[in-house]
């Protein structure tokens, strides 16, 4: 068994929309409600799902930088769920996160220097031969110029900025990577440099990563394992080949069949699934299966009982009623009692 | 009659730091009925090309020369007026960002009125039971009561929507789309091409696609037309990009990305280096810091300018590498590789 690093238990988290002078509570937005999962040391967990489905709210509560509603999150062991600020400097360290826009995400007036040795800083850490070694030798490892220290973040481009980022993250040798859509800002052929570096990254520093992002593409080459999440809730999770290969959730099977493939003779005669009307809004999520007002499936049962996250296939979980591609029984209700 | 032709467009803009070739000698054909996709590294001009086209440079500080032949009339040489007359109707462009393209304090239906008005003599209550049917169209659902709505009360989505629904209404001849669905979740994303394909059956417009998605050009495309720093390097039907392309920036192109509907590869084939700066744009070929096979140019690919060749029917490419060198290397260094 390989040894589990992290693990996410029915989290939650609610954020309270108020209103008038008093600020009274009149609702909330339910951007993460009751998910659950493992990642395992040393893997790559994608974490897909359309816009507002709750994925960077997801990794910023993993990495404590928001508060969690409800559930629980263990770290190598520790529940880590409510844990002050002082008790959680230390494994502030072993998890870092690596934001979604390369461009705002690093204060401008400072140099490539102080931005990658600011976490030696934060945490009072000495290095063996000072922290502008330690830093060059960052900076090397990502592929940048040691002589790049005393520049500043305008003066790089995109792809380079984010590799300011992630050696900014790497500083402090963390074990656990949350990657919030690493490569979306960037240009295309940038994006490859920047995922090859990832995988590079991780086998030489034995890193594990959770790599958040919308690209279905990206995320396949990435990962080992791949979470599906649909308004708050995790809808399936499973091995790449047998997620990509064989997706339970209808809408995992909506969203592989809406991604363009770049191959003009494949235009024809590709079955595609075509979804109507937007996302619901997490303010007011559907009952039940929140995915019953876009799918093409949805029976009664769908409306008023929402389907548990059921291991269907060895390692491949779905939450729905009627999953495609299930092992035997297939269009029978998949709830277990 | 070619419906649209542009012959050596130059868009170049005087800074402070430079003069900014943006658009540096670009020709192309397209007719009607028929889609044109461009693909392109960030900054490469795709989005100052189709605002030359609309005249939307006109009057600024930018430097235009070359000629843009839209249905039998030069538009670099008519008048801001006239050019402005054509939007709309002849033309209409969905914008990159929708947010910027509509006017925050009217309504969505408002500006869709007011945009139908312009080119059809109708009454305002003709005009928004247009509007109305044209949201439903583009699948805002109950179009009678979102049409009173203002832009900030759409989603991302909705937004893009309504702006296409806006560009459309006066079923414009040539239709440019500039990254229609790049801020759209792949779901709606799906919905809008359909939509742009339907649109363009029912009414033989001429369209043309900028995107940095190489799926979305190839769903759409007849031909494609792929830029780097500011020129085109290399043209063809969408079959000779994607099968028998010759330019090694577009192999790049296609080695950065992971595909769907491949096996998983080890490894992405990236492109070395970055962008080309457009203010000191680099001497010779303009990809030559960054490609693997400049050497093989003996010294060529750093000093001079290649020129944009016809290699087989329509096939052009901007490349020192002999045809059957390129063919070769496509066939037994790069091929394989994007395949195994
Ligand atoms: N601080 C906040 N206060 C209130 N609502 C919030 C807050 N942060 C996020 N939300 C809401 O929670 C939901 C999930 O947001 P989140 O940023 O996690 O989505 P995401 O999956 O990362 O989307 P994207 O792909 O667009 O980045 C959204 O509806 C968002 O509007
Ligand atoms: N008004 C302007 N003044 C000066 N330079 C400009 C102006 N408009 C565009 N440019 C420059 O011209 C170049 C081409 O810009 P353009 O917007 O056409 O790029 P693009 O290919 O559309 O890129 P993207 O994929 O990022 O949208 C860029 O370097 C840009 O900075
Ligand atoms: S539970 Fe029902 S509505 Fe939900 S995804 Fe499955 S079939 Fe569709
Ligand atoms: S001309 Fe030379 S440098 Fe330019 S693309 Fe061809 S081989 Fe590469
Ligand atoms: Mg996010
Ligand atoms: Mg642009």
């Amino acid at each position: 068994m390989t040894e589990t690093i992290l693990s996410v238990e029915g989290l939650e988290k609610h954020f309270p929309v108020t209103k008038g002078l008093f600020k009274s509570q009149v609702g909330a937005v339910k951007a993460v409600d009751g998910i659950s999962f493992d990642v395992r040391k040393g893997e790559t967990l994608g974490l897909v799902g359309e816009s507002g489905c709750g994925k960077t709210t997801t990794g910023r509560l993993i990495t404590r930088l928001i508060e969690p509603t409800g559930g629980k999150i263990t770290f190598e062991g520790h529940d880590i769920t409510h844990m002050k600020q002082g008790k959680l400097r230390p494994l502030r360290r072993d998890m870092q996160m690596i934001f979604q826009d390369p461009y705002s995400s690093l204060n401008p007036r400072h140099t490539v220097g102080a931005i990658v040795g600011a976490p030696f800083r934060i945490q009072g850490i000495e290095t063996e031969q000072g922290t502008k070694k330690a830093v060059q030798d960052i900076l090397e490892l990502v592929g940048l110029n040691p002589e790049h220290y005393n520049r500043y973040p305008h003066e790089f481009s995109g792809g380079q900025r984010q590799r300011i980022g992630i050696a900014r993250t790497l500083a402090l040798k963390p074990k656990l990577i949350i990657a919030d859509e690493p490569v979306s800002a960037l240009d295309v052929s940038i994006q490859a440099q920047v995922v090859n570096l990832l995988e590079d990254l991780q086998n030489e520093l034995d890193l594990t990563y959770v790599v958040i992002a919308h690209d279905l593409s990206v995320v396949r080459h990435i990962s080992d394992r791949v979470a599906v999440m649909y308004l708050g809730k995790i809808v399936e999770v499973g091995e790449r080949a047998g997620l990509y290969g064989s997706p339970m959730h209808p809408y995992t099977n909506a969203l592989l069949s809406a991604v363009p493939i770049p191959d003009p003779k494949q235009r024809e005669g590709r079955e595609r699934i075509r979804l109507t009307g937007d996302v619901p809004s997490p303010l007011n999520p559907p009952p039940a299966c929140r995915f019953h007002t876009r799918c093409w499936k949805a029976q009664e049962i769908c409306k008023t009982q929402e389907p548990p996250l059921a291991e269907l296939a060895p390692g491949h979980a779905v939450a729905c009623h009627f999953p495609e591609n299930a092992p035997s029984k297939t269009e029978t209700p998949a709830t277990v009692a | 009659m070619t419906f649209l032709q542009l012959n050596d467009l130059k868009v170049h803009f005087p800074t402070d730091d430079g003069l900014v070739k943006s658009v540096d000698g670009l020709s192309f054909q397209l007719e009607r009925g028929k889609t044109l996709g461009i693909v392109g590294e960030s900054g490469s001009g795709k989005s100052v090309t189709s605002l030359s086209i609309l005249g939307l440079h006109k009057g600024g500080r930018a430097k235009i020369s070359g000629e843009i032949w839209l249905d039998g009339e030069e538009l670099v040489s008519a008048s801001q007026e006239h050019v402005r007359s054509l939007r709309g109707k002849k033309m209409a462009m969905i914008f990159q960002d929708p947010l910027s393209a509509m006017h925050p304090y009217y309504t969505v239906g408002d500006q869709i009125i007011e945009a139908y008005r312009i080119h059809n003599d109708v009454s305002k209550k003709v005009a928004k039971k247009h509007a109305i049917d044209m949201l439903g169209r583009v699948g805002i659902p109950q179009p009678d009561r979102r049409v009173d709505s203002y832009p900030h009360e759409f989603s991302g989505g909705m937004r893009q929507r309504a702006m296409i629904a806006m560009a459309l209404s006066c079923d414009p001849e040539l239709l440019i789309a500039d990254e229609p669905t790049t801020a759209l979740d792949v779901t709606v994303q799906a919905q809008i091409l359909d939509l742009m394909r339907d649109l363009q059956r029912d009414f033989n417009a001429a369209l043309i696609i900028i995107t940095h998605d190489l799926g979305v050009v190839a769903e759409l495309s007849d031909d494609i037309l792929v830029m780097y720093g500011g020129k085109c390097i290399e043209y063809g039907s969408a079959d000779d990009i994607f099968e028998r392309p010759e330019h090694p920036y577009t192999w790049g192109l296609l080695g950065s990305m992971p595909r769907l509907d491949r096996e998983v590869t080890e490894r992405l084939l990236p492109i070395k280096g970055s962008p080309p700066s457009l203010i000191n744009v680099p001497s010779g070929c303009a990809f030559h810091p960054r490609c693997a096979f400049e050497p093989r140019t003996g010294g060529k690919g750093s000093t001079v300018v290649p020129d944009l060749v016809e290699t087989e029917g329509g096939h052009l490419v901007r490349c020192h590498l002999s045809r059957e060198e390129r063919r070769d290397i496509w066939a037994t260094e790069i091929k394989p590789k994007l395949e195994s």
